[in-house]
């Protein structure tokens, strides 16, 4: 994440504290922790309260059967529809991507439509399109087609604008010294620009296959039994421990998506150090780091 | 070779989808004879009908009434492989023959019997309302008028209530939750009075909680559950509901609704008449 | 198409209240996350590590489980509750505390990124005249912070916007949710039905794109 070296930048923000200041930040630094310490008690008193805490409510997630019967499954449906959704959204963007850069106006303006038409749609919507379009057609749509194809309608129109802006990063010159050597078209994107691109694109990508991850919960509202559909159903339907059973589901969720966040940094700063590539990494359009791409 | 492993998950989703399709035409009556084994569809999150069990079992109505069906086709209960067959899915799942029959509080309408047909019913509902344990004030529908109300989305439920008393009340009196189960803490913690729809579904969940909850018992439409089978089975329409009369006469019946309905089997005392044609 | 025509009444309460999901918890976001971003380059190390728990928590649940949570946990366990006699009201600020929640984190990280474009010298020359740290973040630093991040601000509010659609997961009749109730109701008129309601996202985000891109420009600083 770009900004996360910004922390050495900030601190220009103030000064190296001389001994009063010290004094006053300590006095703060005080308040403020017990501001925070009473808040997070009064959350756990209500928790309380209402009985939350209650061993038999959180007893379940120390027993393997939970997690291998109930949670796990769910976890595999979250991933496995998050893999296949991620692979036809990165082609569906490459395809896009590629086809907006066309020298032809028919390509590039039905897949500009396209790309700019389905970022605009949301996600949920195209979900519920495709279940209900989709018997219509007579076709057999489960949540899973249902949800794989918004993912990839959704995400893919993000990537292809990722995949645009990368072979656009690639300096002019490396087409140029292609086509000096009497490189095709097909030649001087597949063999120049985009490999090229692709390093440079790679944190943009991980980013939002992030929010691809992310965004599977959605399958929770079309009742797909994923990794939500199991903290949030079938778990509490044993248990009657709805709240419990989402603090953990919400705790795997951050796990994953903290260690793709940090795959992301770690290509970012690969990328940044690594010669192979002449681009520099590609931020989509009108977004000032990759935080913002994973707001969807 | 990135290229490869994408071309491998493509064919491999390809495999996937055409092993759906294929489909035997023949009866299950067949099926269950020649394979001893049969594939069920049931619902997974729904105590006192169809619920997994962290232990990989399943347990409910639907699952003990498919287990003696089976018996009686002829399959052990080690023939049996249990899928979850979520509401909106149970029809095509049928018609693609991606499981050989359906309890999963599947109620007979005429709009269904269209794509698929039933045997049953092994059980006749009602909408009811669950209310908590110390509540008196509601006694029926017409009391739901000034009352709070949870319901599931996409259940037709919510929807009677809604017809009947306006948008007005659809949008002060009633929320529209992802499943029953999403209800319960909400009625537990008094922000909605009370909970509408089957009344077997209502006392599958109270069930769960012992004490805290009451059914009004007072049904106000007539749901009725059957076995979703292949639109042109009728031998094995004709075997099932063999195998219903059996269980209604041998007292199996009465069990199977007590032991999984708890204090709630009182509000079903007799089997339903069959169904046949 | 009839369908469309016949229910416009429905669909454009549902885009209203789209529309004031989308502009109450725009706003609270705004608000909660410009605290966050002063939270996060403050000199206090306790406030930095509560905002950025804070940040990478609501960032990386998914915004169907933190609505979930708000709607079926905040009342229940929270005692919080915005009206006894309209469940709808209180829905609709169960989702827009869940929404905002989640908002603000990205808005957060949004304007931390813009302090960064602050050039070192106006942050010096600020504390050289003597301002204390919330001064110069509020009068120097903030505002050519914002400024610079106009465009990323406008990118929040357009998937802010599609966002308010998860508001369906607790029941808030939103455009998403009325759209699936439509397909319901008239079975042969999905398709038209679906171009409606996409025309109107279309027509809700398209304006802010420009809006924000023309105010980044004319709003830049001129370095």
């Amino acid at each position: 994440m770009s900004a996360a070296t910004g922390t050495g930048r900030a601190t220009v923000l103030y000064d190296a504290p001389g001994p009063r200041t010290r004094l006053r930040n300590n006095v703060l630094t005080l308040l403020f922790g017990a501001a925070l310490l009473l808040v997070a008690y009064l959350v756990w008193a209500k928790f309380d309260e209402k009985g939350q805490w209650n061993g038999k409510l959180w007893r379940p997630f120390l027993e393997a059967d939970t997690w291998t019967e109930l949670i796990l499954p769910g976890l595999r449906n979250t991933l496995s529809a998050a893999a296949v959704a991620a692979v036809l959204a990165l082609v569906f963007g490459a395809v896009f991507g590629i086809g907006r850069l066309s020298e032809h106006r028919w390509v590039r303006i039905p897949a500009g439509v396209v790309v700019e038409v389905f970022r605009a749609i949301p996600l949920l919507m195209l979900i519920f399109f495709a279940q209900y379009g989709g018997s219509l057609a007579g076709l057999i749509v489960t949540e899973f087609t249902a949800v794989v194809f918004g993912l990839m309608l959704y995400n893919g129109s993000v990537l292809a604008e990722i995949v645009r802006a990368g072979i656009l990063a690639v300096p002019k010159g490396q087409a140029e010294a292609g086509y000096a050597m009497g490189l095709r078209k097909n030649q001087v994107m597949r063999l120049i620009l985009l490999p090229q691109a692709v390093t440079a694109m790679m944190p943009a990508i991980v980013s939002q296959l992030v929010v691809l991850l992310k965004d599977t919960a959605l399958g929770f509202i079309v009742a797909y039994a994923d990794l939500l559909n199991a903290g949030a159903r079938v778990v509490p339907a044993n248990f009657s421990n709805l709240i419990p059973s989402v603090i953990v589901i919400a705790a795997i969720y951050i796990a994953i998506n903290l260690a793709l966040g940090y795959l992301a940094t770690w290509l970012e700063r690969r990328s940044r150090r690594s010669p192979r590539s002449t681009a520099v990494p590609a931020v989509p359009e009108g977004a000032a780091g990759d935080e913002v791409t994973l707001a969807r | 070779m990135r290229f490869g492993t994408c071309m491998l998950v493509l064919a491999a989703m390809a495999t996937s989808l055409t092993a759906c399709a294929n489909s035997g035409a023949s009866s299950i009556v067949d099926k269950a004879k020649d394979d001893k084994k049969l594939t069920i569809g049931i619902k997974i999150d729904q105590p006192g009908w169809g619920l997994k069990k962290p232990d990989g079992t399943y347990e409910g109505m639907d699952v003990d009434v498919a287990r003696y069906i089976a018996k009686e086709l002829g399959v052990p209960e080690s023939g049996i492989t249990f899928k979850e067959a979520q509401s909106a899915n149970r029809e095509p799942f049928i018609q693609q023959g991606q499981v050989d029959m359906v309890l999963a509080t599947y109620s007979i309408t005429d709009e269904r019997k269209k794509k698929i047909s039933f045997a049953g019913p092994y059980l006749v509902t009602g909408q009811d309302i669950l209310v908590r344990a110390d509540d008196t004030s509601i006694t029926g529908e017409d009391s739901l008028k000034d009352k709070k109300v949870c319901g599931a989305q996409g259940s037709s439920s919510p929807k009677r209530l809604a017809d009947k008393f306006g948008p007005d009340w659809e949008s002060k009196n009633l929320t529209q939750q992802q499943g029953y189960g999403a209800c319960l803490p909400l009625l537990q913690n008094k922000q909605v009075d009370a909970i509408s729809t089957d009344a077997t579904i209502l006392a599958g969940f109270a069930k769960q909680l012992p004490g805290q909850f009451k059914l009004v018992g007072q049904p106000f439409s007539t749901e009725k559950y059957g076995v979703g089978l292949k639109m042109d089975d009728k031998a094995g329409r004709d075997a099932i509901n063999n195998a219903l009369d059996k269980m209604f006469k041998d007292g199996t019946w009465r069990k199977i609704v007590d032991a999984n309905l708890g204090e709630f089997g009182k509000f079903f005392a007799t089997p339903p008449p069959l169904e046949r044609y | 198409m009839e369908a469309v025509v016949d229910e416009l009444p429905v669909i454009l309460h549902a885009f209203w209240l789209t529309v004031r999901l989308t502009v109450i918890s725009g706003l609270i976001a705004l608000a909660w996350g410009t605290v966050l971003a002063a939270m996060r380059v403050s000199p206090l190390p306790v406030l930095r590590a509560a905002a950025a728990i804070y940040v990478n928590v609501l960032r990386n649940t998914p915004l169907t489980l933190i609505i979930v949570f708000c709607g079926l946990g905040l009342g229940t366990v929270m005692d919080v509750q915005f009206s006894r006699d309209d469940l709808s009201v209180n829905n609709f600020w169960l989702s827009t505390i869940g929404l905002s929640a989640y908002t603000a984190a990205f808005v957060c990280e949004v304007i931390r990124s813009g302090v960064n474009t602050v050039p070192m010298g106006q942050a010096e020359a600020a504390r050289s005249i003597g301002l204390t740290f919330l001064q110069t973040l509020r009068l120097v630093i903030l505002p050519q912070a914002v400024r610079a991040v106009i465009a990323p601000l406008g990118s929040l509010l357009i998937a802010l916007t599609k966002n308010t659609t998860v508001a369906a997961a607790i029941g808030v009749a939103e455009a998403a949710l009325r759209m699936k109730n439509l397909f319901d109701a008239h079975g042969d008129a999905v398709i038209p039905l679906f171009l409606g309601f996409a025309a109107g996202f279309v027509v809700l985000t398209l304006p802010v794109g420009l809006l924000f891109g023309w105010l980044s420009r004319r709003l830049a600083v001129a370095r």
